[in-house]
């Protein structure tokens, strides 16, 4: 789950982590209100869920109080496309008005897990705000990782380490290591996935800030933290996932026109490949869930037809021990009760596959059957066409 | 011959009173497994489906003399589940649960470290050696006793994969399902080694898909060391990245982990490499005429 930069840094402050001074603000008047408070220069930072804000449009500073107001007006409200966000951009809704600070140096900092070495990983670099992924590809030598074992925890030696080759000292070196602390703190303690701070800046008095802060958490674990849970922000998510997650559904949107339901993840996957590799592209991914319930298959069957840019449809459901009859009865349900003008095919496989095929073909609705994954995808394809 | 179960493995259901546990529970005494022990906190001394029901796993050791647990408790129970049981002796723990927060497995293994225990999963649909022994959910029926030995991340594709063994003729040694989560007990490389000394595996399917590196991992081990044919194929040639592909550990992060660079790793390892998930059957068959 992602959340907004202002909100990550809440939770970040919350556990003894160094931000600027700052607050969300939704309305130009808000944002002058703020700006007096904190007192110009300011900077204001548009919030969605995507990088690459500030050549965007999504960044700007105002040397005013009357210029924060003014420079709100025109950002609250704007569609700012990113290299993150797609040509549809995002809507932009709350900016953040913070402190100017003066800059004296821009480093990098993040947590991921190491699904290899099965831990958390903390990475510092000396080159912060551009992409890490940049600079993993180009100077990996200038990226130091301290590994954390989950039994003793993040070791003061290990920020020491880290700060000291960030070629820190003094006063900043000690802000640093205490930084870097409840920065994994942080971390630990909402099951995040990801705590990635680009750039950290050492200011021209030698103070150590998040200036930027980014937060993902573990979806696995974000029901065991409700105040976490409370901060997903509806509107930054494709429209049909949403309505997809309210029934329990994998649904992730794609750009294609043949739509596909599935049961279980990597079947899913294998569909959308073979789709491709028969000439066609994806609609989407859509995992009812390796145990399909006929409910299941209903509620998907809805979200697939709602996508206007799906012009065949394949159902590939390899039940195993779930039964063809009753998977083949939620989707005539389905199709009766929706009308759907649709071509789809269906390749079931499973328990009482006879009795399914033949439900689906005295329902008196045009289904294509298949009878591999192979002629299923071919019959899509050429349909969709 | 097949590996980690057979004939001989005794196992203990642990959440053999839920509901997912019950309905397994029974498909698997169906299929032949000898499920000797049932266990759920609280429940001691009752019996269900016909199976002694025990308030601890070193009980159900001690008592029923369990050498394998199957898991099937919620997801927040589930890590201290794996570590109940690793803690009583059980050699093997297949844990089926799906959604156990990545902290609490990360926790789990390192206490699993110093401990004599194959993990199989989470989020699996578990491992089964045809007509001998299912610990898991998969469809029983579709396998047949067989030389191919199959590792995969994936459930629903794994018995697409057996299904289409089945129809070049062939059967299945064992079929292990090491599990969707990012971090899991038994990675491609463990299971490869025991299925390289196995007389009765001739050649091994390894179903991968997006996200981390274990197949890659696995294509420097069996460019190495391992001696039998090889077939795969990698899941998620067409996800977008930055998204997580229904499991909780597919997803190409910062650019790493595309099914691409899975296929050209193992390809260069000298695995037949199917580009169409509806080519492993083939392949497989290929892959054992050219030996």
């Amino acid at each position: 789950m992602k959340i907004h930069e202002y909100q990550a840094k809440q939770i970040l402050s919350q556990h003894g982590v160094a931000i600027p001074r700052g607050e969300v603000a939704e309305t130009p008047d808000k944002v002058r209100e703020i700006a007096a408070k904190i007192g110009p220069p300011v900077i204001l930072k548009a919030q969605i869920h995507a990088g690459g804000r500030g050549k965007g449009g999504g960044i700007k500073v105002a040397q005013s109080v009357e210029e924060a107001k003014a420079l709100a007006g025109k950002m609250i409200g704007m569609t700012l496309i990113t290299h993150q966000t797609g040509p549809q951009g995002k809507a932009v809704k709350q900016l953040l008005v913070e402190e100017a600070l003066g800059v004296a140096k821009e480093l990098y900092l993040g947590i991921v897990i190491d699904r290899a070495r099965e831990c958390p990983v903390i990475m510092a670099s000396t080159e912060g705000g551009v992409e890490i992924e940049k600079v993993a590809a180009e100077h990996p030598e200038l990226i130091f990782k301290e590994w954390i074992n989950p039994a003793s925890g993040f070791a003061g030696f290990q920020a020491r380490n880290l700060a000291f080759k960030l070629g820190l000292a003094g006063e900043t070196f000690k802000q640093a290591t205490k930084f870097l602390a409840s920065l994994y703190r942080a971390f630990q303690a909402t099951d995040a996935s990801l705590a990635e701070i680009n750039p950290l800046v050492v200011t021209s008095q030698g103070n150590v800030l998040a200036l930027d802060a980014k937060m993902n958490f573990d979806d696995n674990a974000v029901p065991r933290h409700p105040d976490i849970q409370a901060l997903r922000d509806l509107d930054e998510e494709e429209p049909l996932e949403v309505e997809a997650s309210k029934y329990n559904l994998n649904y992730i949107k794609l750009d294609g026109n043949v739509g596909c339901m599935v049961n279980g993840a990597g079947l899913a996957m294998a569909t959308m490949d073979i789709i491709k590799y028969s000439g066609g592209l994806p609609a989407n991914f859509l995992d009812v869930g390796g145990g399909v319930t006929e409910e299941a298959v209903q509620n998907a069957f809805k979200i697939l037809v709602s996508d206007k840019s799906v012009k065949a449809a394949l159902i590939n459901i390899f039940g195993g021990i779930v039964r063809c009859d009753m998977i083949a009865s939620g989707i005539v349900k389905a199709a009766k009760e929706l009308g759907t003008k649709i071509p789809i095919v269906v390749r079931l496989e499973g328990t009482n596959v006879e009795l399914g095929k033949q439900i689906l073909k005295e329902s008196g609705l045009a289904f294509t059957p298949a009878a591999s994954m192979k002629d299923a995808a071919k019959k899509v394809v050429g349909l969709a066409k | 011959m097949s590996i980690l179960i057979d004939k001989k493995t005794r196992v203990v259901v642990q959440g053999i009173t839920g509901g997912e546990g019950t309905f397994h529970t029974q498909r698997m005494i169906e299929y032949g497994t000898n499920v000797v022990a049932g266990m759920t906190p609280g429940k001691g001394g009752t019996t269900h489906l016909g199976v002694p029901v025990f308030n601890t796993v070193a009980d159900a050791v001690d008592q029923a003399g369990a050498n394998a647990a199957a898991i099937f408790v919620p997801p927040f129970a589930a890590a201290d589940a794996i570590m109940e049981a690793a803690a009583a002796g059980i050699p093997v723990v297949v844990c089926i649960t799906e959604g156990i927060p990545t902290f609490d497995m990360i926790k789990a293994k390192a206490y699993l470290q110093t401990r004599p225990v194959s993990l199989i999963g989470p989020n699996t649909p578990g491992i089964i050696s045809p007509g001998k022994c299912k610990i898991g959910i998969m469809p029983g029926h579709i396998h047949t006793q067989g030389s191919i030995g199959i590792i995969s991340r994936s459930g629903t594709l794994t018995y697409e994969a057996v299904q289409q063994v089945s129809k070049v003729g062939f059967g299945q040694s064992t079929a292990v399902g090491i599990g969707g989560d990012p971090i899991v007990g038994m990675k491609y490389i463990d299971l490869l080694k025991l299925f390289k000394k196995d007389r009765d595996t001739e050649a091994v399917i390894l179903i991968g898909e997006i996200g981390g590196t274990a197949e890659e991992e696995a294509a420097v081990y069996i460019k190495k060391e391992f001696n039998k044919p090889v077939v795969s194929f990698i899941a998620g040639q067409t996800a977008p990245p930055g998204r997580r592909m229904g499991h909780a550990g597919a997803i190409i992060a910062g650019g790493k982990g595309t099914a691409k660079e899975k296929m050209q790793a193992l390809e260069e390892a000298g695995v037949f490499v199917a580009k169409s998930p509806a080519d492993i059957g083939r392949k497989v068959k290929e892959a054992l005429q050219k030996r």
